[in-house]
């Protein structure tokens, strides 16, 4: 290693489009990056960090154009490199890991083959060399039984594996400088502790780190120094400890500000983050619940014939007017229970009542008349949208039959559901597509409520937005608690969010409850051995703000 | 990945103005042309004597087979016809007999296609094995094997490239039931409390057609194809009728001496399918495009 920087940036430029289209969606970005030393990137989504991260290995994309006055691999000038060179430097001077694994993996080649890949397009050894460092590089990433896992294919491996076989492509040929955009964002808390494990290793044997996330927390623990961009433009830039712990810039506190779980429970998280939801305590939960599940058990048949129990008896009540947090890693059964209360599917065994009359088990022409009290959130809104129609016919069409005979009686409750969710008659005749996440979710949360629904089942309905989006969403749910008293079933893997939504919390394994009780109380004194596992993996930013 | 949500996010608001532009931008010389030429034949469709003002059936033996000429722009046949009114007046048929029995096969398939994604296991495993066994045939030989039952008629030519066509769409139809069946946006308005049968027809039905209409387009020249093959083979059309593939037949005997007789009517059927199959391919394009900017 020489005592060069591994990477170099100085005012760099990206932009795409052409003549009066033209727009820099990077403008004037500098940082460098010494061996052994973890920079990461912070900021939302097209604030151009991963425009900034494919920039820098020549993958800008088609009509971009990229300037800069510096831009140094190891001290190489890679500003004139044409797509043959860049074909040279990619994987054996920079790796690159990214987000899903899943899509960036060839989903019919073992991984085995991906990596002997990487190795055979820059010339690397012989076929028996390759393989021999193929079962190397995997043990390296921490990979178990690296024979075998090397032949199967990606859809096979668990997102943990996938992700770790995918870092080992990305460093076989040893490359100096690894680029990794948004590398644990798909994973379970447990394993993303893992991968972050195995990316510090990567750092602590001399390479030069740059991550690019939009989850400080993730980058408290990685990283030693942060850039936070904005629209394009790095806002802050500093040692990890000073840009989270003292922010200077008003945007680098608004996204710390909208994390979740920093806060005291039932916080606003947009805004003015002193100005609580309620103005008094929430109404306290009594009387009859809404929902009551007894015993719930569902098992699925799986490709191999085998059938996989993903629910075993599983019992809760939800009240009325109440917030259930429902907690768990993927695959711990946690949609399952949501599909059980929606009675997408019946149970196996056991029962849902609603208001105390069976719900699971009554034939679909006696339930669907009932079907407006339980409504539904999910987690990408565009997916559950019809793509052919407006906000306004997707809103209008969740209305009660009946309950509005005339098109202005309609009228007049769509645009009310609009201003419900903070959205406006202007976005009535647009298509969900050309809206944002934030935007489109509203659209879901109002379809959600033209029912008048008594429960709201959001199935990881946040999680796949910014952190700033995610609180205005999360403000917004509290809110219309708050004003019409439904009550949340709430699924997510996000302990925070949990944290934060929730009165009563439910943590899953295995298709098992293993523990249920208040908030705060699993919070503070987790009593499962698994649950004191899930809090302790999870990274916070806890420090910076108690 | 953050430069493409920016982008789009920024052109979605953007003004019509832009929009048109741009739209304008993305016509390609290809579709342009194809929209051209398929006017022309609307016209010769609608009202042939605008175009030409010979008679497609008027025998004139004393200019039989006349080179092209600014009297006879196309030549004249063995029988002294115009062959350029003869192409004209032969677009009706050979257009209608192309549209026609592209809906009717994509009837047929709709049908069959939405029977066999909704149907149970036994249902649908039925008519994927019907469908399989037809489509082990040559679409073309399918229509061979119906002109032969139905005998030879307009009708029947119809009829047949209709069904010979349809298992193909069929086979599209079922698959696009099958995926919009399971997509979140139908659960989603199942859990809202709709009924299958509003269901179906508000959602299923109108998005798993989407793709059929491009498919449709690239069907109509493949159509005309088949018919013209299947007149040319004797099996359609009656002889001095104006109908491509009959022209074509009809001016084979004397190709060496009169090339035009063969020419004309063949670059139509050539031209026709070329439109078409653009202006399918740039359907298919624009919607694509729409799909993947999600």
């Amino acid at each position: 290693m020489s005592a060069k920087a591994a990477l170099t940036v100085s005012d760099l430029h990206v932009g795409f489009g052409a003549g009066s289209d033209y727009r820099e969606v990077v403008k004037g970005v500098s940082f460098s990056l010494d061996p052994g030393e973890c920079l990461a990137i912070v900021g939302e989504s097209g604030s151009g960090k991963s425009v900034t991260a494919r920039a820098l290995i020549g993958l800008a994309g088609s009509g971009s154009r990229v300037a800069a006055s510096t831009l140094e691999l190891h001290g190489r000038d890679v500003r004139e490199a044409n797509d043959r060179t860049w074909r040279g430097i990619r994987g054996k001077d920079v790796g690159f890991v990214l987000q899903d694994a899943l899509v960036s993996l060839d989903p019919l080649r073992p991984v085995g083959k991906e990596i002997v890949e990487a190795l055979k397009l820059h010339r690397w050894g012989d076929a028996k060399s390759r393989h021999a460092r193929v079962l190397e590089l995997l043990e390296q990433v921490g990979v178990p039984e690296p024979q075998i896992r090397a032949r199967q294919l990606p859809g096979e491996l668990s997102g943990g594996l996938r992700q770790r076989a995918l870092i080992a492509s990305a460093i076989a040929l040893d490359p100096g400088v690894l680029i990794a955009d948004e590398p644990t964002t798909a994973l379970d808390v447990t394993v993303q502790a893992q991968i972050l494990e195995l990316l510090e290793q990567t750092k602590a044997r001399g390479k030069a780190l740059l991550v690019i996330s939009h989850d400080l927390a993730v980058v408290s623990r990685l990283a030693d120094r942060v850039a936070v961009m904005n629209q394009g433009v790095i806002v802050e830039y500093g040692p990890t400890s000073e840009v989270l712990f003292n922010p200077r810039d008003s945007y680098t506190r608004r996204l710390l500000d909208a994390v979740p779980s920093t806060h005291s429970r039932r916080a606003r998280l947009s805004g003015d983050a002193s100005s609580s939801i309620a103005a008094g305590a929430k109404p306290v939960v009594t009387g009859k619940p809404i929902i009551t599940a007894e015993n719930l058990t569902k098992s699925y048949k799986g490709p191999d014939g085998v059938n996989r129990t993903v629910v075993k008896d599983v019992s809760f009540e939800l009240g009325i007017g109440e917030t259930l947090g429902v907690v768990g890693e993927s695959g711990s059964g946690k949609t399952t229970v949501a599909r059980l209360v929606l009675a997408v599917t019946a149970p196996d065994s056991g029962r849902v009542l609603v208001n105390g009359e069976d719900w699971s088990s009554i034939p679909e022409k006696l339930r669907r008349p009932s079907r407006r009290l339980i409504t539904s959130v999910y987690q990408d809104p565009l997916s559950s949208f019809d793509p052919r129609w407006t906000v306004g016919r997707i809103i209008t069409d969740a209305l009660p039959a009946g309950e509005y005979p005339t098109p202005v009686a309609r009228r007049a409750r769509v645009d009310e559901l609009l201003g419900l969710v903070g959205l406006g008659p202007e976005h009535l005749a647009r298509r969900p597509l050309h809206l944002s996440g934030g935007q489109r979710q509203r659209v879901a949360i109002a379809r959600a409520l033209a029912p008048e629904p008594a429960v709201i089942v959001c199935d990881e309905s946040v999680s796949a937005l910014d952190v700033s989006i995610q609180a205005q969403v999360l403000d917004l749910l509290a809110d219309i608690q708050q004003q019409l008293g439904v009550s949340y079933l709430f699924i997510s893997h996000d302990l925070g969010v949990i944290h934060h939504v929730s009165d009563r919390i439910l943590v899953m394994h295995n298709g098992r409850i293993v523990e249920q009780g208040p908030a705060d109380e699993i919070f503070t004194s987790p009593r499962d051995p698994y649950t004191q596992q899930l809090l302790s993996s999870l990274p916070t930013l806890e420090k910076a703000h108690v | 990945m953050t430069a493409i949500d920016s982008h789009t996010s920024l052109s979605g608001v953007s003004s019509r103005a832009a929009s048109t532009t741009r739209l304008l931008g993305r016509l390609r010389i290809g579709p342009i042309l194809s929209v051209v030429f398929l006017l022309f034949l609307v016209v010769a469709v609608v009202d042939p004597s605008i175009l030409t003002h010979y008679q497609p059936l008027a025998v004139d033996p004393a200019h039989s087979l006349e080179a092209p000429s600014v009297a006879h722009w196309f030549g004249t046949d063995q029988s002294g016809r115009d062959i350029f009114a003869r192409v004209v007046y032969g677009a009706s048929a050979s257009l209608s007999i192309g549209v026609i029995a592209t809906a009717l096969g994509m009837a047929v398939a709709v049908i069959l296609g939405v029977i066999g994604g909704l149907g149970g296991r036994f249902v649908d495993g039925v008519i994927s094995r019907v469908l399989e066994i037809l489509f082990a045939f040559p679409a073309l030989l399918l229509a061979l094997l119906f002109v032969t039952i139905f005998g030879a008629s307009v009708t029947s030519l119809i009829i047949s490239v209709g069904l010979g066509s349809a298992p193909g769409y069929a086979r599209m139809v079922r698959g696009q039931v099958i995926a919009v069946k399971n997509a979140p946006y139908v659960e989603a308005s199942y859990v809202l409390g709709h009924s299958r049968a509003r269901i179906l027809r508000q959602t299923i039905l109108p998005n798993a057609m989407r793709p059929l209409l491009v498919l449709g387009t690239l069907g109509i020249g493949q159509s005309i194809v088949w018919a013209s093959s299947l007149s040319f083979l004797g099996l359609g059309a009656a002889p001095p009728a104006p109908e491509w593939g009959a022209m074509l037949a009809a001016g084979r005997d004397f190709i060496s001496s009169a090339w035009w007789g063969e020419f004309f009517p063949g670059a139509m059927i050539v031209l026709v399918t070329l439109a078409t199959t653009s202006l399918g391919r740039y359907l298919a394009r624009r919607l694509e495009g729409r799909g993947s900017e999600a």
